[in-house]
């Protein structure tokens, strides 16, 4: 068989079919993903010298100034810190949640729940951020509302342009992010495997510990990850709640390339805060299929 | 009982040497058949047997690597399924959800030069001829499981296939409604007249629909007769644990002055012949098949029509109708199912109780020891 | 149980909270966002036809939003059939990538497209925004429309090829009225993604600023305070209309499979 007659056959046979039809779209992903993503990895090695121009030859500053630099490492703890406790609240409050509607709601009213938890994250992330600014503000709306039923004497100051605000307003923007997979994870959960630990002589509330909780730990490993790795780049919210002492790294990295002009260190952080990213989910997906005895990889069904 | 007669005249589907692999996994292996004009068919076997492969390399949905396969004396290499004059029902009888009963019926005559009209006859008396008239105007996901299948049928009879591929159709169905359609699909093909080829994993079933059954193991037709050849005369001990139950005793088989003499253990020596060894007399080690219907238990004052054997009574098995009985002969282990049609007044024997055997040897089949 | 159902209630008048104080002020006639609700006006409203620049905006929104929902919903519809239909090397991998954009921060995406845009000597514009945006959305129409082509038994295009139709009639007959409700819902959520989004927007929308990033503008501006929740409040009113058609038409391609539906998007 000739080269030629290989390619045919290829195309084909189905993996060849397969390959041609997820093509434009993984080209396209190639193209304005994984390319500028490298990009942004070799020019974390350069240095700006003009408004478009670089020195390209390879040097280490970047990394030197990111890791030394108290304002960048500060700026990197509160954005690591701040993730970490939106993902706890939002994971903490999410459980009961999912928990009530695969299990307290009628089966054909299910839909309709996550229906309606979903729907707020479908506005706009701009206007829903916007709107904590105005009910948390110093004459906003919480503020303004206490005063009026006279539950206090002077308005709240600690709630508006700090890190709290910005918890608050992240943990309200990724609560169904939270939901959703710790749902289709009790879901998945076989109803007889309770009943049968009932019947084995297990109360209700070790039923849920020896059982439903393991079993639902791959969801909740899942609605980890999926708010703790978008919220740590969030931008709108410490940009229009945190005020100065809210700021995080995806602040820093705008005004390094849209303000400060140096390109190169925005790339660096950027790359830095991907790295550590990566290896915090990495570390904590090992934990969370060790703790879920290993049953997150081989699914059942 | 009669064998159903074998339709005559040139054959309608034939393959030969057809051959297929998926990688390195031999999936058809030397596949040769003649099926006739209107006749019922089955491919019968384990499940990844290749029956399903070989009926979809008729419909023309799988290459096949080497071979021919030939409807009415044409060639089919190369002719897409939609161009083939052939027909299918698929095991989820794919319903198309979208269409009403109706116009599911009439998808495949979009093309026809028929006018509206007579398209819409056409599609109403095939929903007649399946037992469906005036449900044309249904939706089709409001159909029950034996509706669907009857939709799936009358779909693909209204555009007069020279032969309808049926894959597992009765599968879905539960055990009254399955042999309900056993039932009106052989009514109906013989109303049709049409080719049916079925494939099916129920060995009762293949018995009960077919004019005759290809037996496949392992991409590999290994018999292929009617329905009583196969039971009676199955041509391996594979075969024979396949279809129905067949005990097995150990025997050895010798050569005395032209005749045959079986040695089995538990029934003693008997003479054989050559046709109660479809795969050729096999002298030294053998292995005596037998149906548990070919034996009785013999109730006290009965004499044996022909031997008669002494036992013990391992087991009952009360069926109501039947009852089977594993007994165990004198000096061998492993014991043999009898089934005893139940008589009104006669008592159903105990466990534990010595009997008698009645047995013939000519319902003993002799396979090779090794087979 | 009981208690957990007043949690749930709670939960989701926490969730609701700030979006139906959205009206609330969006028709008060103060022009600060506090209580005490002075009077009923629809004058913000009219403010918002005044903002001619804002009207720019929206027109350019609303093409952005409109071919990235296109283009991604073509895109999905490929990788889609691909990731259901057929088994090919290295498809988790190639998968996971395309769907990468659903948990990559935005700042990444679009940092790095600026770069490498600028790099490229281009200039950033509507087109660079409707880029970015098909990247982003394209995860979510594969999702859906997964699903959809994931609840199409495959012997109904055998059935219909057998039937006598060729591969393209079969995907006209077929195919496409099956997976229409997933590609109309898919279309929509792409096209209200696109339409609020802001980050990519903010990076690479140039001279020409797109709805979002013209509100992000106006939140400056005290005195616009008001008008801003007269837009937010159509904004939203639009997001939660589309959506729901969207849900519509996925139930409806659901229950069109005959599927039980267990609901959500995602």
């Amino acid at each position: 068989m000739t080269f030629g007659d290989k390619m045919r056959r290829f195309f084909r046979s189905e993996q060849g079919v397969g390959m041609m039809l997820v093509s434009p779209t993984a080209l396209y992903a190639l193209l304005l993903l994984a390319v500028p993503l490298v990009a942004i990895f070799v020019i974390s090695f350069w240095t700006q010298t003009g408004v478009r121009d670089f020195d390209t030859t390879f040097t280490l500053a970047n990394y030197k100034e990111a890791l030394t630099d108290p304002l960048y490492r500060q700026l990197m703890l509160r954005s690591l810190m701040v993730s970490g406790l939106v993902t706890l609240i939002t994971v903490v409050l999410a459980f009961p949640i999912a928990y009530f509607v695969s299990f307290g709601v009628k089966p054909e009213h299910k839909s309709l729940w996550i229906f309606l938890i979903t729907i707020p994250f479908w506005t706009s992330y701009l206007i829903r951020v916007f709107l904590w600014k105005v009910i948390l503000g110093y004459n906003g709306v919480l503020n303004s509302g206490l005063l009026a039923v006279g539950a206090i004497d002077e308005p709240l100051s600690f709630i508006l342009y700090n890190v709290n605000a910005v918890i608050i307003t992240l943990a309200h923007a990724y609560a169904p992010f939270a939901i959703l997979p710790i749902f289709v994870a009790l879901e998945k959960i076989d109803r007889s495997l309770l009943e049968a630990s009932r019947d084995l002589g297990e109360s209700r509330t070790m039923t849920f510990l020896r059982v439903t909780l393991p079993l639902a730990a791959p969801g909740v490993v899942a609605a980890v990850l999926i708010v703790f790795i978008p919220t740590i780049g969030d931008y709108v919210t410490p940009r229009l709640v945190g005020g100065p002492g809210g700021l995080m790294i995806a602040n820093m990295i705008q005004t390094q390339f849209l303000r400060l002009n140096n390109a190169p260190l925005g790339a660096t952080l950027a790359v830095l805060a991907m790295l550590i990213v990566a290896v915090i989910a990495i570390v904590f997906m090992l934990l969370g299929n060790k703790a879920a005895g290993g049953n997150t990889g081989g699914r059942r069904k | 009982m009669t064998i159903k007669k074998k339709p005559s005249g040139p054959a309608l589907i034939t393959l030969q040497k057809v051959e297929k692999h998926y990688g390195d996994y031999h999936a058809l292996r030397d596949i040769n058949l003649e099926i006739g004009q209107g006749e019922f068919f089955s491919l019968l076997g384990p499940s990844g047997c290749g029956k399903t492969t070989l009926l979809r390399t008729i419909a023309g949905f799988e290459d096949y690597d080497s071979g021919y396969v030939m409807i009415s004396s044409k060639d089919m290499r190369g002719v897409p399924a939609n161009k083939r004059p052939t027909n299918m029902v698929f095991q989820s009888y794919a319903i198309f959800p979208h269409l009403t009963v109706l116009q599911n019926v009439a998808f495949g005559l979009r093309k026809s030069a028929m006018s509206k009209a007579e398209k819409t006859k056409a599609a109403e008396d095939a929903l007649e001829m399946v037992g469906l008239k005036g449900y044309g105007h249904r939706a089709a996901h409001a159909l029950s499981g034996g509706q669907r299948q009857r939709v799936a049928l009358a779909r693909a009879l209204v555009l007069k296939p020279k032969v309808l591929l049926l894959d597992e159709p009765l599968s879905a169905l539960d055990r009254k409604m399955r042999e309900q359609m056993q039932v009106e699909l052989i009514k109906l093909q013989r109303e049709v007249g049409i080719t049916f080829i079925l494939v099916t994993h129920d060995q009762e079933e293949a018995l009960v629909m077919s004019d005759r059954i290809a037996v496949m193991f392992e991409g590999e037709i290994v018999q292929c007769d009617d329905p009583e050849v196969l039971y009676r005369k199955p041509k391996s001990k594979r075969v024979a644990d396949f279809i129905g139950v067949m005990n097995f005793l150990p025997a050895t088989v010798r050569e005395e002055g032209g005749k045959y003499i079986a040695s089995v253990a538990g029934l003693g020596e008997t003479e054989i012949t050559g046709e109660q060894c479809p795969a050729g007399v096999p002298l030294g080690e053998a292995t005596v098949g037998f149906r548990p219907e070919t034996l009785t238990l013999l109730y006290e004052g009965q004499t044996a029509t022909h031997r008669e054997a002494p036992a013990t009574i391992e087991e009952v098995v009360y069926y109501g109708d039947m009852t089977y009985y594993d007994v165990k002969f004198e000096g061998v282990d492993k014991p043999v199912r009898i089934s005893m049609r139940n008589i009104f007044g006669r008592d159903v024997l105990d466990v534990g109780a010595p009997a008698r055997v009645s047995w013939s040897p000519g319902a003993l089949v002799v396979f090779g020891a090794g087979e | 149980m009981k208690s957990l159902k007043s949690y749930a209630i709670l939960y989701l008048i926490f969730l609701y909270a700030p979006i139906f104080l959205l009206p609330l002020f969006a028709f008060n006639s103060s022009t600060v966002i506090a209580f005490p609700l002075t009077s009923f006006t629809t004058e913000w409203f009219t403010t918002l036809l005044t903002l001619t620049e804002m009207h720019g905006a929206l027109l350019n929104s609303l093409k952005i939003a409109l071919t990235s929902a296109v283009l991604a919903t073509i895109l999905g519809i490929f990788a889609a059939m691909a990731a259901t239909r057929y088994t090919f090397p290295g498809q988790r991998g190639i998968m996971g990538f395309i769907m990468l954009p659903l948990v990559l921060p935005e700042i990444i995406v679009a940092v790095s497209l600026l770069i490498v845009i600028l790099r490229m000597g281009f200039n950033t514009g509507a087109w660079s925004v409707i880029a970015g945006h098909t990247l982003i959305c394209t995860p979510f129409a594969i999702a859906i429309l997964q699903s959809a082509f994931a609840s199409l038994d495959p012997s109904l295009e055998e059935a219909a090829y057998d039937l006598g139709e060729t591969p393209a009639s079969t995907f006209r007959l077929v195919t496409l009225p099956l997976v229409m409700p997933g590609i109309i819902s898919a279309l929509l959520i792409s096209f209200t993604i696109s339409m609020d989004e802001f980050i990519i927007a903010f990076f690479l929308t140039g001279a020409e600023p797109t709805l979002p990033v013209y509100l992000f503008s106006m939140m400056r501006f005290p005195k616009l305070l008001p008008a801003v929740m007269a837009l937010g409040t159509i904004l939203v009113v639009l997001s939660i209309l589309l959506i729901v058609i969207a849900e519509f038409f996925r139930r409806r391609g659901a229950k069109r499979a005959g599927l039980k539906d267990t609901g959500g998007f995602l």
